[in-house]
């Protein structure tokens, strides 16, 4: 399996892969950890004219906290990001995301910024990205503009990335107050993807939750937050009951599941209830 | 074609290559470092597992031109100067192969968990070796392998960079 032939070109700047895309337009590929993009090009799914390589770009790769800011740069990868002891103190979540997604060589090399451009359906960042709030930063031909995560995510394998676009960091505000999160997720038995993952995140004030953020994975054709589940939060106890009850609404509006030989739609949505309600329980144990 | 320049196993190479050539084919066709395995070529088994500047990758999954500046370590660079790696000699040990196909990603994937967690449990080793299929062992002698490789590096830590 090797990939029809390409043009590769390994950039050192952000200006000079702008240029290039912008050069080259939709001959060009920009490649990252290549974990996703070369086993399509390997498939002949994709073939790209040229790669930008911009695994050598240093100023895209960072964890920081900046003004209760956090910020993480798009060449980051899941390794790091599972051992950041900066995350695993303010947004644990982020860690046991990344600790749960492909396996150790994948997360040495695949980065959380080719994982949301890429927009894999049963990818397990955006889920994370959308339960944090978070905001992907791209880098332009026109600057520089952020973006929702919750309106990031287009659909299977597509973003509102526009041609010439560049993910430069996923952002968010660092969690506050009493919080307690937890991703599960259901791996895929051979291909270790999300059949379904579950991202939350709870903030909890006098017992009550106060605030949360649910994102979801691997249901439907592109991850979504789960509306319905944070209003049934909002102002409840934490009890078995009441978050069961929450939990319930996982899928609620979801029409287009996908369906597949090893899990159907109806399967997925049954799986999301569950999950979200055993990440939401696992959660509030850890509210602190 | 492009001209790259890679560290494998201490001794550098100049080579010129197709930028479509992987890592994996570099290494067993063009260097002739057949050590290295191609299982399923498609991200999954792990049996082409290699280091690159200290990390183990994939590497069906990783251009030769990516790891152009960059130091490369393969099975056959682990053991110095003759005398096994104490990973190695704990698959011979405990006889962590049968028909040895997935053994070369095994060792390299061993050598990253212990580099990076000296005293792994077994719950650990084991989410540590999840991109690297066996398909004779059933695991349980690897395990054990990994185990007893980390009581030798306690006691006989590997040279620097292995
Ligand atoms: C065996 C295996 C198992 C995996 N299991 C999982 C899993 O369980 N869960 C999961 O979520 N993922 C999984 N992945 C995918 C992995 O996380 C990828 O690393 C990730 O999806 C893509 O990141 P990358 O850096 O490798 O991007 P690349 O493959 O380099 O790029 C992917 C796409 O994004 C574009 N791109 C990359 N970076 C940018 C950028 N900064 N700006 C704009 N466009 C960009 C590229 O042009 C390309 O189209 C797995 C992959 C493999 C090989
Ligand atoms: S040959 Fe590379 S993972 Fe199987
Ligand atoms: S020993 Fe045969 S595949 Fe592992």
């Amino acid at each position: 399996m090797i990939p029809a032939n390409f043009d590769y070109i390994t950039v050192k700047s952000l200006d000079e892969a702008l240029s290039l895309l912008a050069k080259h337009k939709d001959d060009a590929k920009i490649l990252a950890g290549g974990h996703s993009l070369l086993p399509a090009m390997k498939l002949r799914l994709m073939q790209p004219k040229v790669l930008i390589d911009i695994g050598k770009i240093k100023e895209l790769s960072y964890i920081k906290e900046e003004g209760g800011q956090i910020h993480i740069g798009a060449m980051t990868t899941h390794f790091q990001i599972e051992t950041s002891a900066l995350l695993q103190k303010s947004c644990p979540l982020l860690p046991e995301t990344a600790t749960q997604l492909g396996d150790m060589q994948v997360r040495n090399k695949g980065t959380i910024g080719g994982s949301v451009a890429h927009a894999d359906p049963a990818a397990d960042w955006p889920a994370a990205v959308i339960a944090v709030g978070a905001e992907i930063v791209v880098i332009g031909p026109k600057g520089e503009r952020a973006i929702k995560a919750d309106d990031f995510f287009v659909d299977m394998l597509t973003t509102s990335l526009q041609p010439g676009d560049l993910v430069k960091e996923v952002r968010f505000a660092a969690p506050k107050g009493k919080t307690g999160q937890a991703y599960m997720k259901v791996r895929h038995p051979a291909s270790g993807f999300a059949v379904v993952g579950i991202a939350v995140t709870l903030t909890v004030d006098g017992g009550k939750c106060s605030a949360s953020g649910i994102g979801v994975t691997g249901v439907s054709s592109k991850p979504y937050r789960a509306k319905s589940v944070e209003a049934a939060l909002k102002g409840s106890a934490l009890d078995a009951k009441s978050l069961a009850a929450a939990a319930s609404h996982a899928s609620d509006g979801i029409s287009d599941a996908i369906s597949e030989l090893y899990a159907t739609g109806e399967y997925r949505k049954h799986l999301a209830e569950i999950y979200t309600r055993r990440a939401l329980e696992t959660a509030a144990g850890r509210a602190k | 074609m492009k001209k790259i320049s890679v560290t494998v196993n201490g001794t550098t190479h100049q080579s010129e290559i197709e930028p479509r050539l992987l890592l994996v084919h570099y290494l067993r066709d063009v260097l002739g470092l057949t050590g290295t395995h191609v299982g399923c070529e498609t991200s999954l088994c792990g049996a082409c597992t290699v280091m690159v500047d200290g990390q183990a990758v994939k590497s069906c999954t990783v251009l030769a031109a990516q790891a152009d500046g960059s130091t490369v370590t393969t099975i056959e660079g682990l053991a110095a100067g003759g005398t096994l790696h104490p990973v190695q000699q704990a698959f011979w040990e405990h006889h962590g192969l049968q028909c040895g196909y997935c053994t070369p990603g095994m060792i390299m994937a061993t050598a990253q968990i212990l580099q990076r967690n000296p005293d792994p449990s077994e719950e650990e080793i084991r989410h540590g070796i999840e991109g690297n299929l066996c398909r004779c062992t059933g695991y349980q002698h690897i395990v054990q392998a990994v185990q007893c490789a980390a009581k030798k590096m306690k006691s006989q830590p590997a040279p620097a960079n292995r």
